[in-house]
């Protein structure tokens, strides 16, 4: 099955009873292995809320959302750890350990498993931190770089696992539009190297010309821009 | 994941967020290292109470010890007649019976002519009742005339009575009556009186010429070999007049030691000082790990979106309480360890650092900054990735 993210008739509302406010109205979406998809959209408009269900950092109870063959309406914690952990989140703020240095922050992602030891962590994440241009400022700590050369961590701590699904919270937001730019270059080349579905959500247009697709989610419904 | 990552990768991340931030780390080691202190001082001022309080009846050598009813402790006793001891000798087991007469006075030092207060002991020198060689080395010299012994671990407020025995300036007084020093032995000072000396039974009643002979604090029974001494215990109960308390050896000693921890309310101001230290190290820690949790929220809702499970989180927090625990201790032990040196050097009581404390006084620390942690943990609620993003 290459459909790696299946959204349909997806519905979620903030409150509840008379304070309830639908916030998604009857959103169906799927994303192919590989493919690269642009939601865009005005603020409010349900973009982030739409990330985090998908993400499975949200419960929604109507409709059906099936990321990596796994039903996530109605699912357990459990379920919703291992779709997060096959996940790359790239947040608008870098949100990056602060106490940690930029090869300690990427190799975070690599912590969760066993699987491999603790010399192969630090070199497959040395090894992304200079796939993003970071290799001189592996051990700088986020307060010592700029505001792109942070993104460009959280894109590497983002990608290291190889995770079937990145999803990009307006990654360009607090970016130059040069820095910007580059960073979002980056996720591409190196999200098509390693197939994986990538939906980003943003308001900035600058980077419209990266996506395969562009959506537009509109007070919670999705039009084909 | 085996339990070694389990454990290590989240302590591993909760010691480099500790050490991040160094003032904060500051401040969290000394409010941790304020309670050990506390803890440590009142522990310490707790045994040391206890154990001078048996510092003069762990030195005494019997089987069963009589004393009145109305007898709090050996320091405040209740006097009795001296046939009532005599009794006991018609127990075929009693081998031997000793009275002991005590009564706290004033010795006025030989230089500075000041007068304190000390516990004097009176009994016949031909008894054995006390195990301290000296005053048995003596007992030729307490047989004469208005002479005692002193001990020479009492305060120094008392004088250098060993050089000035030596020297050959040993008359002084002894509530308001001239005696001479004879010699020292070393017994130990208690909360109770300053000093001791002893002297013999005769020259106790020249000192204290309104006690009378017949009227003793305390009987010490010595049994032939190998008799049971709980049997003659309850068999001389039987016998004694009920006003009359008979104790063994133990026995004796604990009720020193209760009438420190339960009739005065010592044992629960040290109790209380040492709940009291732990309370404030505990508000201390939790103070620290809440605010770290509130701090790190977003940090921590990030590890979650990207899979770490709630657990995790839980483990970064006590492993912070863990390090905290430690961090502290360790500075807390050595600076408790100098204030023994000084209390002991100040109040000359024992105030050893026993290796039973120091683990007593860690398991407290250990408790208190797992409860801290405990505490702190329903704060992770807040690090939901949920309402971050």
């Amino acid at each position: 099955m290459s459909k790696i993210i299946d959204v349909r008739h997806l519905n979620f509302s903030f409150g509840s009873g008379e304070m309830e406010r639908p916030v998604l109205k009857d959103v169906s979406l799927s994303i192919e292995k590989g493919e690269i998809v642009l939601m865009t959209g005005p603020s409010g408009s349900g973009k982030t809320t739409f990330l985090t269900i998908v993400g499975g950092l949200r419960q929604a109870s109507y409709g059906s959302v099936t990321v990596l063959d796994r039903q996530l309406i109605g699912s357990t914690e459990q379920v919703k750890i291992q779709v997060r952990q096959q996940t790359g989140y790239i947040f608008q703020q870098h949100n990056l350990l602060k106490a940690l240095t930029a090869l300690q922050n990427v190799s975070m992602t690599l912590e969760m498993h066993d699987a491999m030891t603790e010399r192969q962590r630090l070199d497959k994440a040395a090894e992304m931190l200079i796939a993003v241009g970071l290799g001189d400022h592996m051990n700088h700590k986020p307060e010592q770089l700029s505001g792109g050369q942070r993104q460009r961590v959280s894109i590497a701590r983002a990608l290291v696992g190889h995770p079937k699904i990145i999803l990009a919270d307006e990654p360009t937001a607090s970016l130059d539009k040069q820095s910007g730019q580059e960073a979002v270059g980056i996720l591409k080349k190196l999200a098509k190297e390693s197939g994986a579905a990538i939906l980003l959500v943003t308001h900035d247009y600058r980077i419209v010309d990266i996506a395969d697709r562009v959506l537009e989610l509109e007070d919670g419904v999705i039009r084909s821009a | 994941m085996n339990f070694i990552s389990w454990c290590y990768f989240p302590a591993r991340l909760a010691w480099r967020q500790l050490i991040f931030d160094r003032t904060k780390l500051a401040a969290a080691i000394s409010g941790v290292m304020f309670a050990c202190v506390l803890v440590f001082m009142q522990l310490g001022f707790k045994d040391s109470l206890y154990d001078s309080a048996i510092s003069a009846p762990v030195k005494l050598n019997g089987d069963l010890f009589l004393m009145h009813k109305q007898a709090e402790a050996m320091w405040r006793p209740a006097k009795f007649q001296r046939r009532e001891l005599m009794r006991v000798l018609g127990h075929p087991a009693v081998m031997e019976v000793t009275p002991l007469y005590l009564a706290l006075a004033s010795f006025k030092n030989i230089e500075t002519d000041v007068k304190r207060t000390l516990m004097v002991y009176g009994f016949d020198p031909d008894s054995h009742i006390f195990d301290v060689p000296e005053i048995n080395n003596h007992r030729n010299e307490l047989r004469l005339k208005d002479t005692v012994l002193f001990d020479e671990y009492s305060r120094p407020e008392f004088g250098p009575i060993r050089q000035l025995v030596a020297a050959g300036r040993n008359i002084t007084e002894i509530n308001d009556y001239k005696i001479s020093v004879a010699g020292v032995f070393q017994l130990g000072v208690s909360f109770a009186a300053d000093g001791n000396v002893v002297t013999s039974d005769l020259n106790f009643m020249r000192i204290f010429p309104n006690r009378n002979h017949n009227m003793i604090d305390m009987g010490i029974v010595k049994l032939h070999p190998g008799s049971s001494i709980p049997q003659v215990q309850a068999e001389l109960r039987l016998q004694l007049n009920p006003f009359i308390d008979i104790f063994t050896y133990e026995e004796l000693l604990r009720r020193e030691k209760d009438y420190w921890a339960n009739m005065a309310p010592i044992g629960f101001i040290f109790g209380f000082g040492t709940i009291m230290g732990l309370v404030v190290g505990l508000v201390i820690v939790y103070q620290i790990l809440f605010t770290d949790i509130a701090n790190l929220r977003y940090e921590f809702a990030t590890l979650k979106a990207m899979g770490y499970e709630h657990g995790y989180f839980i483990r970064v927090v006590f492993a912070s309480a863990f390090f905290l625990a430690v961090l502290g201790f360790i500075p807390g032990l050595m600076l408790s360890v100098a204030l023994y040196h000084l209390a002991e050097s100040q109040i000359y009581m024992p105030m050893p650092m026993s290796p039973n404390k120091v683990i007593t006084v860690f398991m407290f620390i250990l408790s208190m900054c797992a409860m801290a942690g405990f505490l702190a943990i329903h704060k992770l609620k807040a690090a939901n990735p949920a309402d971050m993003f």
